[in-house]
């Protein structure tokens, strides 16, 4: 029909939408979620991945922060041989877990190893969020925990920087153990006179909150990172409300007594030197 | 009358017949023994049948079932002189979970578990067995003190998880659970641990660090709830059923991933079926495990239970 015609023309010009207007070409200049302001991949690298316009302090992957964290870049490295089995024959586990092994070239969601910070040496466990969330299943517990035990016989400081949502589903109560055995290393550490400084980054709940990330004799966290037990939206169905938009920030933690500080992250090797040089001199020499 | 679940059914609907043909027999002197031993033969088998192959989400419902005997039941049919301890000291005194000395065969003993309400106004006072940081807390100064005065620990667990609050957030509920797991792991007494119900997660976790660690037959140990694995899976709570049986989260799979040191079987049916038979047997699992604990040295015993936990995963070298 002759009416069918009008219709199809257009009534007004195509305006990209918001969604289309912010995204932006990958690799070349990234867009701070919090602010939504773009910065050259590059000059965001040299700052940290912290956001210039609001300092929001994006993720950062667990080879790039030990590259800025440790002298020289120099690191060994623990372990990376450990990979992931299917104790659940849970559909599609293994799938993800190579898919993400491809995307970020690491064999799990964490990273450790051995290097020196300011000269102090130190063996260093660094979480990355891009590997299933970060989440914990067997390889990530066994891994922190070797890494503990590695601490313990060099008596070097432990630093493990935290970047996890939780326990990993997929490997069911075996995560959940994993949360008892990395704590029951840290006991002995403890029980050693050895240094454990926990930094806590966006995010630190769940299963990882509630072990090792909480046992820190220095509790640290970035600034506004997502730190806490439950999942918000958990507690919201549980009493039915809707909670403040600062709940579970690294600043509510501050607040409540959980946290020593909050650091920013262009001041963190800087804070790290520091209390390693506090902890110099131990116990009984 | 006992509350049945679903899967229970078809043996009370029988039961109700046979009942009803006996009543008929009295009151109208029609000999029906016949059919009546043949069906009373008949809801044996049925019986056998449905409690011999549960499936986990069957399980699930067994281990929360609202009859299900809660900690304050076991320490009282299993220990005697039970004197309740309140308090963290710090903040409140958390009813979730309770406390307290107690002697085992007249040798005193530190008894701590989770708490479960009978009834909905129970419930309400003891949060549904889900304990606020106060609560974990407790149960580390009650530890500590055992180990003082030299007690072994006997911890039972049946807790949905750790309560998921605001109140819990601010007052620290990852550290109390965190804290609990390292000290615990330090412990220089003999720790057993008892699944008796629901094994919900980090809040079980908090009081499960033992030398030996037991299980119920139909109790169950997750990282996750079935209906929270479920709204994660598929978007759908209302298929917990599935996330069940997904999740491996029975008794038999704990013993299958090495978990635990041992099945405490339950009478037919369920625990609530039989307090007394259900109490005697897990006595005499505690009274065995701690034979065995006791001539551990102290150092022995840490390193012991050490061991146990720094077995647990499975993973693979790509070398």
């Amino acid at each position: 029909m002759l009416k069918d015609l009008f219709y199809k023309r257009k009534k007004y010009a195509t305006i990209p939408s918001e969604k289309a207007k912010k995204d932006v070409p990958e690799g070349l200049i990234i867009k701070c979620k919090e602010c939504g302001k773009i910065t050259f991949a590059k000059e965001l690298q040299k700052n940290f991945y912290v956001c210039p316009h609001c300092e929001h302090h994006m993720s950062v992957s667990a080879p790039e922060r030990i590259q800025d964290l440790l002298d020289e870049g120099k690191f060994f490295e623990y372990d990376n041989d450990l990979v992931s089995t299917d104790p659940l024959q849970f559909e599609g586990y293994l799938d993800k877990v190579e898919k993400d092994m491809e995307k970020t070239e690491l064999n799990e969601a964490v990273v450790t190893g051995e290097g020196t910070i300011g000269g102090y040496p130190v063996v260093i466990g660094v979480m990355d969020s891009r590997f299933r969330m970060g989440s914990m299943g067997s390889v990530v517990g066994e891994k922190i925990t070797r890494a503990i035990e590695k601490a313990l016989v060099k008596k070097y400081p432990f630093i493990l920087f935290s970047a996890s949502g939780g326990a990993r589903m997929q490997e069911g109560v075996l995560s959940l153990m994993q949360m008892a055995k990395t704590s029951a290393a840290l006991s002995r550490l403890h029980g050693a006179g050895i240094l454990f400084i926990s930094v806590l980054t966006n995010p630190t709940t769940g299963g990882v909150s509630a072990s090792f990330a909480s046992l820190g004799d220095i509790n640290i966290a970035e600034p506004n990172a997502l730190i806490g037990f439950a999942g918000r939206r958990i507690i919201e169905q549980t009493i039915r409300q809707k909670l403040p938009d600062d709940f579970q920030t690294a600043e509510f933690l501050l607040k409540h007594g959980q946290l020593d500080m909050i650091v920013h992250r262009k001041d963190m090797k800087q804070t790290l030197t520091k209390l390693l040089d506090l902890h110099l001199v131990r116990r009984g020499k | 009358m006992a509350q049945e679940l679903p899967f229970e059914k078809p043996l009370v609907e029988l039961r109700k017949k046979i009942e009803e043909l006996k009543r008929f027999t009295d009151e109208e002197g029609i000999d029906f023994s016949s059919e009546i031993n043949k069906l009373e033969k008949k809801a044996a088998t049925l019986e056998r049948e449905i409690y011999s192959q549960l499936t986990p989400w069957q399980k699930t419902q067994l281990a929360r079932h609202p009859q299900r005997p809660t900690t304050l039941d076991y320490i009282d049919q299993i220990f005697s002189d039970f004197i309740e301890l309140h308090g963290d000291r710090v903040f409140g005194d958390d009813q979730a979970i309770v406390g307290g000395i107690a002697k085992l065969n007249g040798k005193p003993v530190t008894v701590i578990g989770h708490q479960k309400g009978k009834d909905t106004k129970d419930n309400i006072l003891r949060n549904f067995g889900m304990p606020h940081p106060e609560g974990y807390r407790k149960a580390l100064r009650l530890m500590n003190q055992a180990e003082k005065f030299n007690r072994p620990i006997i911890l039972f667990i049946d807790t949905p998880g750790a309560y998921p609050g605001v109140a819990a957030e601010e007052r620290g509920q990852s550290e109390a659970i965190a804290r609990n797991l390292r000290e615990m792991a330090l412990l220089q007494v003999p720790v057993i641990c008892i699944v008796t119900g629901e094994g919900g997660s980090g809040g079980a976790l908090a009081l499960g660090i033992g030398n030996h660690l037991f299980m119920l037959e139909n109790a169950i140990y997750s990282v996750i709830s079935p209906e929270g694995a479920a709204a994660l899976l598929w978007k759908d709570a209302s298929q917990a059923s599935k996330a069940a049986n997904t999740m491996k989260i029975t008794a038999q799979d704990a013993l299958k991933f090495d978990i635990i040191d041992g099945i405490i079987p339950e009478p037919l049916g369920g625990a609530h079926k039989d307090l007394d038979s259900q109490s005697s047997d897990m006595k005499a699992f505690i009274v065995e495990s701690l034979k065995k604990l006791e001539p551990l040295s102290e150092k022995e015993l840490v390193e012991q239970r050490y061991q146990k936990f720094r077995r647990i995963g499975k993973y693979t070298t790509i070398l």
